[in-house]
C-alpha cells in the first residue's frame, strides 16, 4: 500500500487541543476496573464465607471442589498440590476473568485506561511503536468465542443458584421449604444482568447470524441474530452493571455468612 | 452582536503556526461562517476547503478545539466562546496550506480492496431478488460521506502513521458494505488480515464517535469483520467444520 509522508509531527504523549475533559472517562474505566480487580483477587483468595444458606457467590459457582453444601465433588481433593493456595473460586473464576479480558468492548477500554494507545480520542501516546492486535501477543484475543462457551455454561450453572436460594432449610426439621429472600433476589438479578451482557457478545452475534451474509433465510437465525443485536448495542452498559452487580453479590453472600449482614426473608 | 477569538492554524507542508483573528458572531453561525468572515474580512489567503455547507460532501473536516468535526456542521452556540476556538487541519494527512490537507492517499487504498462482484443475475431479465432484511445492514455503511474524519482520529494513522499497512476505518466500513452484501462472491477476509491491517485496530471506537453520519463503524462493521477474519485464519474448530462440510 501506498506510503504517506505527512509534514505534521505526532504528538507527544498527553498533547492535544482538546480543550475538554478528556481524561475522565479513562480515569473513570481505570479506577472502576482496578477496583474490580482488587476486590475479586481478595475475594477469591479467601477461600470461605462464600455461602450463606442457600445462596453461594457467584465468584464460587459451580463449587466444583469445596466445603460448603453445595459443592458439586465434594471438599478439596486430595491431589491438590501442597504448596499451591487453594480455594474454590480458582477452578472457575480464569472463564469470567477471560471472557472479559477478551471482551471487544473491555479490550477498547483498557487499552486506553491502562496502556494509553491511545490515552483518549484525539490525544498523544506515549510510545510511537505498535503492534495492536495483528501479532502475538494481543492476536490471542481472537480466542474470546472459546470464553464465550465457558461464559454461557456459567450461565446455566448461575441460573440453577437462583433455583436453589428459593428453597431454604429448616433448622429445626431439616427439611426444605419453598421461600424467597433479598439474597435470592440479588443472585437473580445477578443473572439477568449477566445474561444481557454475555447474550449481546460480539462474537455470539457474529456466530448465530453475523457471519452470514442472507441472514433472513432462516426465520430462527433472524430472530436470534436480531435478539443479539438489540442486546448488543448496550453492551458497555451491561457490562458495567454486570460488573458492579456481580461483585455486590459476592459482598452480599460474604457480609451475610460473617454474619455482619442479616438476609431478610420476604417469605 | 459578540465577538469571538479563532486560533486558526495558518502554514504548509513545511511547517506553519497558530495565528488568532477576533471577528463578530451571531446566533446560528457554524464554525464555517466565522472561517469565512475571517476569510473575507481578515485573511484573504486563507485556504479552506468546502462545498455544500449541509454535511453532505465531506469536504470541509477539520479539528476544532481539538476534535475532528466537520466545519459546516459545528455549531458556535456549541462551543464555549470566551476562549479562542482552534481550529487546525487533520493531523493524519499532508498539510496543503492552511485548512486543507491531501488526502489523496486515501483514493488509492479504495483502489486495492476488490470491487463489488455480483453473483449470476436471478432472472432471464438480468436483475436480482434480495430481501431488504439482509441489505439493511450494508445500507448503514453506504451513508458514508467521505469525510475522513475516522481517518484522521485513528491512532493508527495518527499516532503511529502506519498508512503503508492499515487501510483505517472509512475503508473497514467500505470493506464491510461489500463483504456482507447478500449477493457478493468475493472474499475479502485474507487480505483484510494480511495487507489491511485490521489486526491494528484495536477497537477503541474513536472512529464511530467522530462520525458525522454516526455509521456504528466499530460494532458494526470492523468487530463483524474481525469476527470473519478469526473464522477463517485462527478458528480451529471452523476450519475444522468447513473441512467436513466441504
Ligand atoms: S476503533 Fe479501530 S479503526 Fe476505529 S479509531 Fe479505534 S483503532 Fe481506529
Ligand atoms: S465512516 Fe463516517 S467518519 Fe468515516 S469517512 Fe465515512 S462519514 Fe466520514
Ligand atoms: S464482545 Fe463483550 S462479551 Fe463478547
Ligand atoms: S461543506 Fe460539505 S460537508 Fe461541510
Amino acid at each position: 500500500m501506498e506510503q504517506v509522508q505527512i509534514s505534521v509531527p505526532a504528538r507527544g504523549w498527553g498533547q492535544t487541543t482538546r480543550a475538554d475533559a478528556w481524561w475522565v472517562q479513562p480515569l473513570a474505566v481505570f479506577l472502576g476496573l482496578s477496583t474490580f480487580i482488587v476486590y475479586s483477587t481478595w475475594a477469591a483468595f479467601q477461600g470461605e464465607h462464600y455461602a450463606f444458606g442457600p445462596y453461594l457467590s457467584p465468584f464460587y459457582s459451580p463449587e466444583i471442589f469445596g466445603d460448603s453444601t453445595h459443592s458439586l465433588l465434594g471438599p478439596k481433593p486430595g491431589w491438590w498440590p501442597m504448596w499451591l493456595p487453594f480455594s474454590p473460586a480458582f477452578l472457575i473464576l480464569w472463564a469470567p476473568v477471560g471472557f472479559r479480558l477478551t471482551c471487544y468492548y473491555y479490550r477498547g477500554a483498557y487499552y486506553k485506561a491502562f496502556w494509553a494507545d491511545p490515552p483518549s480520542c484525539a490525544v498523544g501516546e506515549p510510545r510511537s511503536g505498535y503492534l495492536g492486535e495483528n501479532s502475538f501477543p494481543l492476536i490471542v484475543q481472537n480466542l474470546h468465542r472459546y470464553f464465550l462457551i465457558f461464559a454461557l455454561l456459567l450461565l446455566v450453572f448461575l441460573t440453577l443458584d437462583v433455583w436453589n436460594a428459593l428453597w431454604f432449610e429448616d433448622p429445626a426439621t431439616n427439611s426444605l421449604s419453598f421461600g424467597l429472600g433479598v439474597g435470592t433476589l440479588v443472585l437473580a438479578v445477578n443473572v439477568v444482568l449477566l445474561g444481557s451482557y454475555t447474550l449481546g457478545c460480539h462474537s455470539l452475534r457474529h456466530l448465530v447470524g453475523g457471519g452470514h451474509d442472507r441472514i433472513s433465510g432462516s426465520p430462527l437465525r433472524r430472530q436470534t441474530y436480531d435478539c443479539v443485536s438489540c442486546l448488543n448495542r448496550r453492551h458497555m452498559l451491561y457490562a458495567w452493571m454486570s460488573l458492579v452487580w456481580v461483585g455486590f453479590s459476592d459482598v452480599y453472600v460474604r457480609l451475610c455468612a460473617m454474619g455482619i449482614w442479616s438476609d431478610l426473608r420476604l417469605f | 452582536m459578540t465577538s469571538a477569538t479563532f486560533r486558526i492554524w495558518r502554514g504548509n507542508a513545511k511547517g506553519g503556526k497558530f495565528q488568532d483573528y477576533t471577528t463578530e458572531v451571531s446566533e446560528g453561525m457554524v464554525v464555517l461562517d466565522a472561517v469565512h468572515q475571517v476569510q473575507a474580512e481578515q485573511a484573504n489567503d486563507l485556504a479552506v476547503r468546502w462545498n455544500c455547507k449541509a454535511g453532505k460532501c465531506g469536504s470541509c473536516s477539520a479539528e476544532v478545539n481539538g476534535s475532528p468535526k466537520l466545519m459546516c456542521m459545528t455549531r458556535l452556540s456549541s462551543l464555549p466562546l470566551d476562549k479562542p476556538v482552534t481550529i487546525e487541519p487533520m493531523q493524519a494527512f499532508p498539510s496543503i496550506r492552511d485548512l486543507v490537507t491531501d488526502v489523496s492517499w486515501n483514493y488509492q487504498v479504495k483502489k486495492e480492496i476488490q470491487p463489488f462482484s455480483p453473483r449470476e443475475p436471478d432472472s432471464a431479465d438480468g436483475t436480482w431478488r434480495m430481501e431488504q432484511y439482509d441489505v439493511e445492514r450494508v445500507q448503514e455503511f453506504r451513508k458514508c460521506i467521505e469525510c475522513f474524519l475516522c481517518q484522521d482520529v485513528c491512532h493508527v494513522l495518527r499516532d503511529h502513521r502506519l498508512h503503508g499497512e492499515f487501510i483505517g476505518p472509512r475503508f473497514f466500513v467500505y470493506s464491510a458494505a461489500l463483504e456482507m452484501h447478500p449477493l457478493d462472491t468475493v472474499d475479502r477476509t485474507t487480505e483484510l488480515a494480511n495487507d489491511h491491517g485490521v489486526g491494528y485496530c484495536n477497537i477503541t471506537k474513536c472512529c464511530t464517535k467522530v462520525c458525522p453520519e454516526e455509521i456504528t463503524i466499530t460494532d458494526n462493521a470492523i468487530i463483524p469483520l474481525k469476527e470473519r477474519v478469526v473464522d477463517k485464519m485462527y478458528d480451529p474448530l471452523t476450519k475444522l467444520l468447513r473441512m467436513f462440510r466441504g
